[in-house]
């Protein structure tokens, strides 16, 4: 089952592959909830054109984006069987939010493609943006519930399952808010490189530096929250061999952003941005193994037998021979642009 | 390993809730069963587009190729913005359905998600690559070379097919459970390819993907049917009938024999179920087919029925000897909601005769004259029966499901064993019922608006050169 050199069981690997999807589903999925948030707050003079340049770079992505949650969702319930049952009891008022939230967000941003009164474009504009910030809170806030450890101990106490009281507390709000700035963060980041305008360019340079100075407070204070809140996630970033490496390198690469960002070196900026919140998303999983749901469901007591892990291994295989060429010449085709226009602007002399 | 039967340590009686006054009229179980058929019953539909419509888009992008007829183009280009329309809200409904397994029936999936997970797996590799292929699809008319375009195209149809087969798969596992050695309450020796390849599962996904072509191909040769009525000659809608026609018909005229398939495969695994497809309460030799009618469980009959002595028999084991089994084989307790279950199943048997029949006669002229058929009296049956396909799929998942009943795993689990303890679920389920209202109601005012208008003739003209079509 375990290879004599790097032990690691089926299991493990599906918990790991579970915790790719999610990073990247934060990379790019969130990133749509992040142009959301900025659609929302599009501002000043150039309002329309940062609207229009929001949906012109999310547009042909979009789908594609938000499959990496489906797949999170099924190798839970595949791999890990008793931990899906246990947070869709638990966290079943946030996940319904969340879900209203995502089609919202989902139905509108095509709605208003097909709405040609100026009107309709406006109020299905407004049915995407609110629920774009709305959503992802709520995700995150699934995620710091999880962390507390308040779900899990709901269903050893035997009483009934509470709706509100294992996550509407201040730990799992922050995380939800932490969620939300990361997102906007890297939508500002990567809106940079989208446009040859420069006075659009700027725009979202100045959003990009704001959330990314705000981001490195709500880090701070999740991170003190959680010594008394999830002190199981607290340890293991500030007592474990690792934990220190990857705050520093977290931090390291925060201020590389803020100084690439700084410089109008966007390129550099998307790279490090991406690189700062996987780390983010790594540390606290790794914080929190080999629980899945603490206290108590864990990897290893909540997998699925072997012969499934390995054939959803072996389906994962298979299937990345044809996502991965798909998912290059899909983003070769849209996105092929943003890695020229960051040669010409940092040319520019301005 | 240790086992945790984390989720049996909550023993909550459902009458205990918060709101539990509301709980009197909509008990849990009921609003779960009902929450998850509204959300079966809206995705349903926008994935049976989702199946065919690409395929139809492939096709006439596929003639813009080969013959240059711009109006090919400016067909494929409109039937792609329906798609989209239609792609999004089949995307996030599947989404919720992703999550509501487990919002509303944890216990199922804890029991089945190792079981049946590699199907769904599976199935999000093909909505992954159908995703992609749609954007690029969308967006991507003058950015991709013109074959890549339509492969981008044919990628979509086939995809979408794919992911649905794989999902009705799972659902076949429902009904005919397989790939598993139950020892007590838990499964072992799972086996999921086993259970992903079940007795049910080539007549469901057959029967189910024939659906899809049926009733999106005869429902868009109805709207352009309607504009053709008023403007016989219009090159545009022309070419979309009969596209729409050759999709839709051939798959209309296949569906009944794949539904006698399904039948006999039916009266094979789940004899309840047939007894209550047919309304049969007795076991008896030459069973009758009953032609409508209405069941009466209390006193045991179905009344008024048209009754053709031992067709069922024959229908169902090629015999008319034959004996099929009726409802009171199993306690009354245990029976499905028989009422409900014969009347879907006629209302769904009479779709699918009403569109075979219209796509023979289709066929008869087409054949006769070698052109699209375009009597008024052909236009204004094909408008007539154009809702009917969707309303036939609803009919029979309703048949499918409630059949099933008390079972959501056939035989194994009990729906009222698998539902959530969270309770107060009537909110939920009114909060999904009024977002789905509203989305229905938009996705019809904007579909209606793409497709009110037909191409204007400059329109054509444009897309005939290479630089206008954009």
């Amino acid at each position: 089952m375990s290879s004599p050199i790097i032990s690691v069981s089926p299991a493990e690997a599906v918990a790991v592959v579970m915790l790719l999807a999610l990073v990247i589903y934060a990379l790019f999925g969130g990133a749509d909830y992040g142009a959301g948030v900025w659609d929302l707050l599009a501002r000043g003079p150039r309002a329309t054109a940062q609207r229009e340049l929001i949906a012109h770079a999310i547009g042909p992505v979009w789908e594609a984006n938000h499959v990496w949650l489906i797949i999170v969702i099924v190798l839970l319930f595949t791999g890990f069987p008793s931990a899906f049952s246990a947070i869709m009891t638990t966290l079943h008022v946030p996940l319904s939010l969340m879900l209203i939230g995502i089609v919202l967000r989902g139905s509108a941003f095509t709605f208003r493609s097909y709405d040609n009164s100026e009107v309709g474009k406006r109020r299905w504009n407004r049915v995407f943006s609110i629920p774009s910030v709305v959503t992802p809170m709520l995700l995150g806030a699934v995620i710091g519930a999880i962390a507390t450890g308040q779900p899990g101990r709901a269903l050893d106490s035997g009483l009934p399952v509470p709706l509100f009281a294992t996550w509407l507390r201040p730990f799992p709000l922050v995380v939800g808010l932490f969620a939300l700035n990361i997102f906007a963060f890297l939508a500002a980041v990567y809106l940079t490189l989208e446009t040859p305008d420069p006075e659009l360019q700027a725009d979202f340079r100045l959003r990009a530096l704001v959330a990314a100075v705000v981001l490195g407070g709500v880090a701070w204070a999740v991170y003190f929250l959680a010594r008394s809140e999830a002190p199981q996630v607290f340890q293991g970033l500030s007592d474990s061999p690792w934990g220190r490496p990857v705050r520093y390198g977290t931090g390291a690469f925060a201020v590389v952003t803020l100084a690439a960002l700084s410089l109008r070196w966007f390129r550099l900026a998307r790279v490090t941005a991406m690189v700062q919140v996987a780390l983010i998303l790594w540390g606290c999983a790794l914080a929190q193994y080999p629980l899945l749901v603490p206290p108590d469901i864990a990897i290893g007591n909540s997998a699925a037998p072997p012969v499934v892990q390995t054939l959803l291994l072996i389906a994962l295989g298979a299937g990345s021979v044809i996502l991965l060429p798909s998912m290059y010449y899909l983003f070769h085709v849209f996105k092929g642009h943003t890695f020229q226009l960051s040669r010409v602007s940092t040319d520019d002399p301005r | 390993m240790k086992s945790m039967p984390l989720l049996h340590k909550i023993n909550l009686d459902l009458k205990d809730g918060p709101l539990s006054f509301i709980g009197v009229f909509v008990s849990n179980l009921l609003a779960a069963r009902l929450q998850m058929a509204i959300s079966l019953g809206f995705h349903i539909l926008f994935a049976v587009v989702g199946i065919a419509l690409p395929l139809m888009m492939a096709v006439a992008e596929a003639f813009w190729l080969r013959t240059r007829d711009p109006v090919y183009r400016i067909l494929a280009r409109r039937w792609a913005r329906g798609a989209a329309i239609l792609f999004a809200v089949g995307a996030v409904s599947g989404t919720v359905l992703s999550f509501e397994l487990g919002l509303l029936w944890p216990h199922f999936m804890k029991f089945a998600g190792p079981i049946i997970g590699l199907g769904f797996g599976l199935e999000g590799f093909a909505f992954f690559t159908e995703a992609i292929f749609l954007g690029i699809y969308i967006y991507g008319w003058d950015r991709v070379p013109p074959l890549a375009h339509w492969l981008a195209g044919a990628i979509i149809a086939l995809s979408g097919a794919l992911s649905g087969i794989l999902v009705v798969s799972v659902n076949a596992w429902m009904n005919t459970p397989a790939g598993f050695v139950l020892q007590g309450s838990k499964a072992t020796s799972i086996d999921p390819p086993r259970a992903l390849l079940g007795p049910a599962m080539i007549a469901e996904t057959l029967h189910m993907t024939l659906a899809a072509y049926a009733a999106t191909g005869l429902l868009v040769a109805g709207i352009h049917a309607v504009l053709l009525l008023n403007d016989r000659a219009n090159p545009f809608h022309r070419r979309a009938l009969a596209i729409a026609l050759a999709v839709g018909g051939v798959a209309s005229v296949l569906q009944p024999l794949s539904g006698h398939y399904a039948a006999q495969v039916v009266a094979r695994t789940q004899p309840v179920k047939l007894a209550a497809m047919e309304g049969q309460f007795r076991t008896e030799r030459r069973a009758p087919l009953r032609i409508g009618g209405l069941p009466d469980p209390v006193a045991g009959t179905t009344r008024y029925a048209l009754e053709i002595p031992g067709g069922l028999s024959v229908l169902a084991y090629n015999d008319p000897n034959a004996e099929v089994v009726g409802l009171d084989a199993i306690p009354t307790a245990d029976r499905p909601p028989v009422r409900i279950i014969h009347v879907s199943f006629q209302v769904m048997v009479a779709c699918g005769l009403a569109m075979a029949l219209v796509s023979f006669w289709a066929a008869a002229v087409a054949w006769r004259s070698g052109r699209v058929p375009d009597g008024s009296m052909f236009l204004s049956a094909t408008v007539l029966i154009s809702p009917l396909g969707m309303l036939a799929i609803e009919a029979g998942w309703t048949v499918t499901e409630v059949g099933r009943q008390p079972w959501i795993i056939q035989g194994v689990m009990r729906t009222a064993d698998a539902v959530t303890p969270v309770p107060g679920l009537w909110v939920s389920l009114l909060v999904y019922s009024t977002l789905y209202v509203f989305l229905g109601l938009v996705v019809a005012l904007l579909l209606a608006r793409q497709f009110r208008a037909s191409p204007r003739p400059d329109e054509i003209v444009a897309a005939s050169t290479p630089e206008g079509a954009h």
